[in-house]
């Protein structure tokens, strides 16, 4: 096939940063070389291979418009962009990255305490861990606020009972955002 | 999970807790209710918005050069109306996605969206990506079902797109409740 060109017949490219220009221009080069090459196999067995997320965190485009923690601190258009080129590959590579940055990185980075922040997002940022995020229930999809998975206060811990179900990553995660019900609030988080 | 003909190369989990102690130190302390996983999806579902329109444009991308180069009746098929009627209607629906997507990333930067606005450009560009791929496949003829085009995967990607992160249609009853003020989730029956 002939080489990619993205379509941009209204010169949105003319409304973009450089920085955010450049940042594209690096992820889409990378979907060429790295990613199309590869992804039929990777459907074939059913697997997403482990080099993605080591070369997402290079590139420095995980959690990308969180700022602080190491986190890359772009623009919500620059986050824009990378999911474009991410998905413009695939979309369980895109899915990916929206998982790692937007439903882990993002809610401990904005609910979560400076302890947790200085000891997850780092790690998260630079793809060292990976992130999942667990709201689904095999019965309560559209519909979380009837979620069954309980918390229990046992005094010194607490004692997480239920299940979630369609979790992106989640066997291959390190860090799980749980959403749980508790008698005093239902926001839930576990490593 | 196994047996998905979708996002194959993404991996998808049930995970199941059973008396699993957690230290209390590990609670997310900020918020409480719904709007927690909520202003989650909301960053995500932005992102879906543009990430979309990637599938978007290979699916075009694809369906443009192979329509220049498919030679059918002595002439490129690309050079028969049908097939502008296609191409044209592909990259109009493109365009305008990426004016919404683009403008809300300004307003996601300037913080003045609300979450109706992020539910229309999901639910919108998710379906004319869906569209655009299904048309694609149409216009590689036989060779559309092959992997050697993007066309197929990006298709049944598509299909998860469309459902996950909020389905297209409750993204349509957040949009009515915003027109209307009447929320029509629930009921009684």
């Amino acid at each position: 096939m002939e080489p990619y060109e993205g379509l941009d017949f209204y010169d949105i490219e003319s409304l973009l940063s450089e920085e955010e220009i450049m940042i594209r221009d690096m992820v889409r080069d990378w979907v060429d070389e790295e990613v199309l090459p590869n992804i039929e196999k990777a459907c074939e067995d059913g697997v997403f291979p482990d080099e993605w997320r080591v070369a997402l965190g290079e590139m420095g485009v995980l959690g990308a418009p969180l700022k602080g923690y190491d986190c890359p601190g772009l623009s919500y258009v620059a986050y824009g962009l990378i999911c474009q080129e991410l998905e413009r590959g695939d979309s369980g590579l895109r899915s990916f990255a929206s998982v790692q940055g937007s439903l882990a990185m993002y809610p401990i980075w904005d609910f979560g305490t400076e302890e947790q922040k200085n000891y997850y997002l780092p790690k998260l940022t630079s793809g060292e861990w990976i992130g999942c995020f667990g709201l689904t229930e095999p019965d309560y999809g559209s519909n979380p606020g009837d979620m069954i998975t309980k918390a229990e206060d046992k005094g010194d811990h607490y004692l997480l009972n239920g299940a979630k179900m369609w979790i992106t990553n989640g066997t291959i995660a390190q860090v799980a955002i749980v959403w749980a019900k508790l008698r005093w609030s239902n926001s839930w988080f576990h490593r | 999970m196994k047996g998905k003909y979708s996002l194959r190369a993404s991996v998808t989990s049930e995970l199941v807790f059973q008396d699993c102690k957690i230290p209390k130190d590990r609670i997310l302390p900020g918020v409480k209710g719904l709007r927690g996983p909520f202003s989650c999806l909301n960053n995500a579902r932005f992102g879906i918005s543009w990430g979309a329109l990637g599938a978007a444009m290979a699916c075009f991308h694809s369906a443009k050069t192979y329509t220049l180069s498919r030679i059918q009746f002595d002439h490129p098929i690309a050079s028969y109306q049908l097939v502008q009627n296609k191409l044209a209607w592909m990259l109009r629906e493109i365009t305008k996605g990426q004016l919404l997507a683009y403008h809300l990333g300004k307003k996601k930067d300037a913080g003045t969206w609300i979450p109706e606005q992020i539910s229309l450009a999901k639910m919108n560009n998710v379906d004319i990506a869906l569209d655009i791929a299904r048309m694609a496949r149409d216009m590689h003829g036989a060779n559309g079902i092959l992997d050697e085009y993007p066309i197929m995967r990006h298709m049944a990607n598509l299909e998860s797109v469309k459902t996950y992160e909020g389905t297209h249609d409750i993204h349509n009853l957040i949009i009515g409740k915003h027109i209307t003020g009447i929320q029509a989730f629930t009921r009684t029956i």
